[in-house]
């Protein structure tokens, strides 16, 4: 079902093809747990190709995959690779292809890595493309609400933030819209979810939809916040970043206005969007989510390179 | 010759793309002849008066027939244009346009942070939606109104 296949986007997959990926991550998540040394990846090479800054993303893909048995091999840095000499995409991919049985690639560029995906004859993984798809954060998000609560369907699920600019949201959305969640989508005055993403799951899935720029009354029934940063640097106005940070800023007081049992996400790295009181309360799930993505990486790269 | 005739010439040969939406003939023109390697006589007739359309552009072409990709890109810019070969003085072929479900290689990603505007051996496809008009890039996933692609 799996194996060769690429992952890129999201809408590339099917609810089945999540329900058996969760089903493998829990499988890896409960060998790692027991302390199990697996080895049904040795002798398989994984290129990291990353041409922006990652820490959890590289981090984690690399762990899984020594975890499952295998190697990874990275271009280094990149000034003194041989892209600073001006070697285009298409080359790289070629090359990484004959050294490795799987790529994982992040780039700047939106659709770099479904374009790597044709040039490779090997399994390519998205690890992020521009603004546009991050799918292996959108399944640890999944597999950690799964755990935490249970259930995905059903679930009132609030997205919180810049819900324009973060690739995390959009893929995750989509990936939400699988599981027939209630969204509400808080966000400030301009930092808005786009209108055809929101047409797109609506008509797709049939799913309730609530925009607020109210951040009390977004959160009044979620089951699940998810919170994203505001990215300062698509403001001209630092001071204008910096106050709508701070307006929309989850502080112990304002969960405490929520469910009983909601719990707070964050794909991370986190600035100064969630006050650090919250860090040690019941709500606050963001580091284990991303110790899942260890697992959950191990269940993609196993999957796709059979 | 009077300025009658002139408007109303006939071809020989060629083409006559006519229903054009009012306003849309240049666009058709530059679609199917300027900035190439043509050589042909064009004729633009922009505001004739239509009793389907009320205004219409016609665009007539001497001397050649229109490529699939450049009637692919005329069903975008104007669906319910229609194009008549003509051979001989007769019109030997009507062709009513139809909305691509793809269209692949000739419109340019309006995303600069796009991967097919990079340096790239890549060739541009997106997926149309026809009602309303949106074209979907196969690569960045971004969906985009037809008036944001330079044509």
């Amino acid at each position: 079902m799996f194996e060769g296949r690429d992952i890129i986007s999201i809408r590339d997959l099917s609810k089945r093809d999540i329900d058996a990926i969760l089903e493998k991550s829990e499988e890896m998540n409960e060998l790692l747990v027991r302390g199990k040394v697996l080895e049904t990846m040795k002798g398989k090479i994984m290129s990291t190709l990353f041409f922006e800054p990652s820490t959890r993303t590289r981090l984690s893909f690399s762990s899984a995959m020594q975890r499952l048995g295998g190697t990874v091999i990275d271009l280094g840095e990149l000034k003194a690779s041989s892209l600073a000499k001006g070697e285009n995409l298409a080359d790289t991919i070629k090359m990484a292809e004959k050294y490795s049985d799987v790529i994982v690639i992040r780039h700047p560029k939106e659709g770099s890595a479904r374009f790597s995906a044709e040039i490779s004859e090997k399994p390519v993984i998205n690890g992020g493309d521009g603004a546009n798809q991050h799918p292996t954060q959108t399944l640890i998000d999944l597999f950690s609400i799964k755990k935490f609560k249970e259930k995905i369907e059903g679930l009132n699920v609030a997205l919180l933030g810049d819900l324009k600019h973060a690739r995390v949201i959009k893929s995750l959305a989509y990936g939400l819209g699988l599981f027939k969640v209630n969204l509400t989508l808080i966000s400030p005055v301009g930092l808005e979810f786009e209108k055809e993403i929101i047409d797109e799951l609506e008509e797709k899935f049939g799913i309730e939809i609530t925009q607020t720029n109210d951040i009390y009354a977004g959160i009044k029934n979620a089951d699940v916040l998810y919170a994203s940063r505001i990215q300062k640097e698509r403001f001209a106005d630092p001071y204008e970043a910096e106050k709508m940070q701070n307006a929309y800023k989850i502080t112990l007081d304002i969960l405490e206005q929520g469910k009983e049992n909601l719990i707070v996400m964050h794909a991370l790295p986190r600035v100064d969007e969630i006050d650090y009181e919250v860090d040690k309360t019941k709500f606050a799930k963001y580091f284990e989510e991303a110790g899942f993505g260890v697992p959950v990486r191990m269940a993609i790269i196993s999957l796709v390179v059979g | 010759m009077t300025d009658k005739e002139l408007l109303v010439k006939k071809i020989e040969n060629g083409t006559v793309i006519d229903h054009i939406s009012a306003g849309r003939g240049l666009k058709v023109v530059q679609i199917a002849g300027l900035g190439s390697e043509n050589k042909e006589t064009i004729i633009l007739l922009i505001n004739v008066s239509s009793k389907k359309l009320g205004k219409k552009d016609i665009v007539k072409i001497e001397n050649r027939e229109l490529t699939r990709e450049e009637i692919d890109k005329i069903s975008l810019i104007t669906p319910d244009a229609t194009i008549n070969v003509v051979r001989n003085g007769e019109v030997v072929e009507k062709k009513v346009l139809e909305i691509p479900d793809t269209i692949e290689k000739i419109l340019r990603c309006p995303n600069s942070n796009c991967i097919t505007n990079e340096n790239e051996p890549v060739k541009t496809k997106f997926e149309i939606q026809k009602e309303p008009l949106k074209l979907k890039c196969c690569y960045c996933e971004r969906n985009f109104d037809i008036e944001e692609f330079k044509i």
